[in-house]
């Protein structure tokens, strides 16, 4: 394949894993938007999603549009419910401090990765695609099921996004970011809205994870990379902003595929990570943001 | 109050630490006269991981700097040293002390950019940089092995000195040997908390802009700060080559920033005994777990969270609040 | 300006956003004098002292001490030639004993000009120590938790601090605010033994204390200076009977 082809595929690849980040980052950047803290476990909740939607695929001998629908449903419901009761008995009594939580956060980390590795073992496996069909390029066949993987993250993202903008919820989860304290003076339960926006992130993360399952297979370790690339989003993209973390998600997202497919997966993880760091170093409003939203 | 009666005060006070400490350090000279073969070599490697540790508690304990990227100091020392003496042919002793060094120059390159940060944006950076010190032990794992790592062959690991041959392979030298580190370490680190110096990191912890304003330019103390947790842990690396002969990539890895993270708020930050018993406690901790479930570092995540829950002074810093305050 | 200033500012000026602290002020000190700063909460008094001694940065213009140019010297240069700030709110290490506090103080001033790996020897240091609490009175304190004292003490022992340091400027914020008026009398005779030694720039609202201890007063409104003179002066003066005094 010569180099055009090739760079149609790095960028294929390369946007599929943009929205999907998208949307894991997303996650990572409500909670810190709204509530200030850095949850070290966000990657975990992404390896939840995808776990448990493998484990539910598997439980009944269902045909593979019908077991992946339900996973799609049931299982970010359950990581939902997990980072509830994480924010009730942990983050709610350390009264989201952020040095503190973010220590508390790296002990559920482990908490989460070592009880999966207990009851689901070491193995990766793989879950059927809800629809197999190929895409005929003149080049390459290209996994159709990608591409929707891509438009449902995209149907998500913006309904995320009408839903923070348009709605009373979101109206009232700005104004917690904003001004917790002024919140609260006007009646609004800022504890229950953390634990809302707590609860929400982690399942963006998971439904990312369950979408992310029939392309790669769900492993006890895979949330470790995307938690980094989330970092990598929402402190390049600006803390705070959400408008930043999109753009950044599209661009670590397709120069990861692209560095990925012409150089190496460690190379573009390489130049992510020193990018983060330079960024938070000198430039920490990130390289879009500014105005929080 | 008169000069004699501090004195007098500050004597006592001085006699019990020393006491403690020369202590502790005789106990573990006699235990391993003692202790059956896996607990000595499981002590062993105690007290150089605990090195690790107090060069931790230096940062954390007594300056206030929370470190997320610590195992980039560690890794470092222990690939100087064993990539000195396997692939470089340095002989033990500067193979030894590639690893401080190296430790110590990382440490002032990292500082020179993360002191640019504190609090939440410092922790993040330290473990961005460490992730990738970690990337590029795999990236060019054609020299460092990579993952698989690579053991430090026994022949390399003789120390030659007047005639005499020391084999460093042997628990009886490894065991003193660690046990040699762990109390110069220990050592520095109460003479530092005793030192001006040490008079102003604590300073720094406790009200960094009161400091400031009391004529101290707190960055050039941080910077030091940093260069010293990072030689001690350089230090503890290249110990750890030399004397368990197997270098990989697993100890520059995310966990092994962790990992004295959490020895250090166990054992009670900002105590000079502290580490060793987070250390210490957290070894066999989590050597019962492994034979009792696959998942076992859960009970790292564990012992995390009820720390910052409950006991964020940790045992030794507890002890130290409610009843035993003159303990360093 | 006559004589060669011991500290001057000029034009010197501080905004937050759209808000403007400090305006164009031009403040001078004669070496020796005790200088009064007064005027109503929100005034600018601390943001200017806050220039002064480099725990805040001027949006613009230049302070002169001693004829150098220190507007851009970060505050650890400035309390090395004599600058020495104890703050509004009581800033203590409330962990660390009395001792522990005074001594940072006292090593800052022993160690100038050692570098960064100096150290003093212990009995010099104690020695020196002592010698500071004793003239705040607070020897028999000296191994106490600093956050277990009174308020009274802790801002003697703020006090006690800025001394160590050997100031010829001390400027102190609002010193005897939350004292008793023994506490106050006291403070007042400490405050007047001092300026035989030094400069002393003092910010207060309780004005008896200004009329007993200010050889000169400014006043300061809305960033600006509305008035400067001996205490005579400012107490006919009908502008400051109106904007301040007066109510």
């Amino acid at each position: 394949m010569s180099f055009g082809p090739h760079l149609l595929l790095a960028l294929l690849e390369g946007s599929v894993s943009a929205f999907v980040l998208a949307l894991t980052a997303l996650g990572l950047a409500l909670v810190f938007g709204v509530m200030r803290i850095v949850n070290v476990a966000h990657g975990e909740f992404f390896m939840l999603g995808a776990v448990l939607a493998a484990a539910l695929a598997g439980l009944f001998d269902l045909p593979p549009a019908i077991g992946f629908a339900l996973a799609l449903l049931l299982s970010p419901i359950l990581v939902g419910a997990i980072a509830l009761v994480a924010d009730r008995l942990i983050l709610r009594r350390l009264a989201y401090e952020p040095e503190a939580t973010i220590v508390a956060t790296i002990g559920l980390l482990f908490i989460l990765q070592q009880s999966v590795l207990s009851l689901y073992g070491p193995d990766a496996r793989s879950v059927a695609a809800p629809i197999d069909f190929r895409i005929q390029f003149p080049w390459f066949g290209y996994s159709g099921y990608k591409l929707i993987v891509a438009a449902l993250a995209g149907v998500l993202l913006m309904a995320v996004w009408y839903g923070l903008k348009k709605t009373k919820l979101g109206l009232v989860m700005r104004a917690t970011q904003l001004d917790s304290e002024m919140a609260q003076a006007f009646g609004i339960p800022v504890q229950r809205v953390y634990a809302l926006v707590f609860a929400l992130g982690a399942m963006l993360a998971g439904v990312a994870g369950v979408l992310i399952v029939p392309i790669r297979q769900a492993h006890y370790l895979m949330g470790l990379d995307p938690l980094l690339l989330s970092f990598a989003v929402v402190i390049i993209g600006g803390l705070g902003s959400l408008r930043g973390a999109l753009m950044a998600a599209f661009i670590i997202g397709l120069s990861d595929g692209v560095i990925s497919v012409f150089f190496s997966p460690t190379l573009a993880k390489i130049l992510a990570t020193l990018a983060v760091a330079l960024v938070l170093v000198f430039k920490p409003a990130g390289l879009f943001g500014g105005r929080a939203q | 109050m008169t000069g004699g009666k501090v004195q007098a005060m500050a004597k006592s006070s001085a006699g019990r630490v020393a006491v403690l400490h020369v202590g502790l350090i005789a106990l573990m000279f006699l235990l391993q006269f003692v202790l059956p073969q896996y607990h000595h070599t499981n002590l062993a490697r105690i007290m150089v991981l605990a090195c690790y540790a107090i060069g931790y508690n230096l940062l954390l304990g007594y300056t206030g700097l929370l470190s997320l990227g610590h195992a980039m100091f560690f890794a470092v020392g222990l690939y100087a040293t064993g990539l000195g003496v396997a692939q470089f042919g340095l002989d033990p002793l500067s193979g030894f002390l590639a690893g401080p060094l190296a430790g110590c120059a990382l440490a002032v390159i990292v500082g020179l950019v993360a002191l640019r940060t504190s609090g939440v944006a410092f922790m993040i950076v330290t473990l961005m940089f460490s992730q990738t010190g970690f990337l590029l032990i795999l990236y060019f794992g054609d020299f460092t092995r990579g993952d698989e790592g690579f053991v430090v062959a026994e022949g390399l690991r003789r120390l030659a000195i007047g005639g005499m041959t020391i084999d460093l392979a042997a628990p009886a030298v490894r065991y003193n040997l660690a046990l040699a580190l762990f109390g110069a370490c220990l050592f520095v680190s109460w003479a530092v908390l005793r030192s001006s110096i040490g008079r102003v990191f604590v300073a720094i912890r406790e009200n960094e802009e009161r400091t400031r304003l009391l004529g101290y330019d707190t960055w050039r103390y941080k910077l030091l700060a940093l260069a010293l947790s990072g030689t001690m842990s350089g230090a503890a690396g290249g110990a750890y080559a030399l004397l368990f002969a197997y270098v990989g990539a697993t100890f520059a890895s995310i966990q092994y920033s962790i990992y004295p993270l959490l020895w250090v708020l166990l054992g009670g930050a900002g105590t000079t005994l502290g580490p060793f018993l987070g250390t210490l406690l957290m070894f066999y901790l989590i050597d019962i777990a492994s034979g009792l479930l696959p998942g076992y570092l859960i009970v790292v995540g564990a012992v995390l969270i009820l720390l910052t829950l409950w006991f964020p002074k940790g045992i030794v810093g507890s002890l130290r609040a409610r009843w035993l305050t003159w303990l360093p | 300006m006559a004589a060669v200033d011991f500290l001057g500012t000029r034009s010197l000026s501080r905004s937050f956003g759209g808000l403007i602290a400090v305006d164009g002020v031009d403040l001078s000190l004669r070496r020796g004098e005790i200088r009064a700063v007064i005027g109503p909460n929100g005034a600018g008094k601390t943001t200017l002292v806050g220039m002064i001694c480099g725990r805040i940065r001027p949006s613009s213009g230049t302070i002169l001490f001693a004829g150098e140019d220190i507007t851009r010297l970060p505050p650890w240069h400035r309390v090395a030639r004599g600058i020495v700030y104890t703050f509004q709110i009581t800033s203590v290490f409330r962990n660390l004993s009395c001792f522990d506090n005074v001594a940072l103080a006292v090593q800052r001033r022993l160690l100038r000009g050692a570098g960064l790996l100096g150290g003093v020897e212990r009995s010099r240091l104690d020695k020196a120590v002592f010698a500071v609490l004793d003239r705040v009175g607070l020897s028999d304190r000296a191994f106490g938790r600093a956050g277990a004292l009174a308020y009274g003490h802790q801002r003697l022992l703020e006090l006690g601090m800025g001394l160590a340091l050997e100031p010829t400027l001390l400027i102190l914020d609002e010193p005897t605010q939350g004292l008793s008026e023994d506490e106050i009398v006291g403070f007042c005779a400490i405050v007047r033994a001092l300026a035989k030694d030094m400069t002393v720039l003092l910010i207060e609202h309780n004005m008896d204390v200004v009329m007993e201890l200010a050889e000169r007063i400014t006043v300061m409104n809305n960033g600006r200076i509305l008035a400067e003179g001996s205490p005579e002066e400012i107490t006919a003066n009908a502008a400051v009977q109106e904007a301040y005094l007066g109510s």
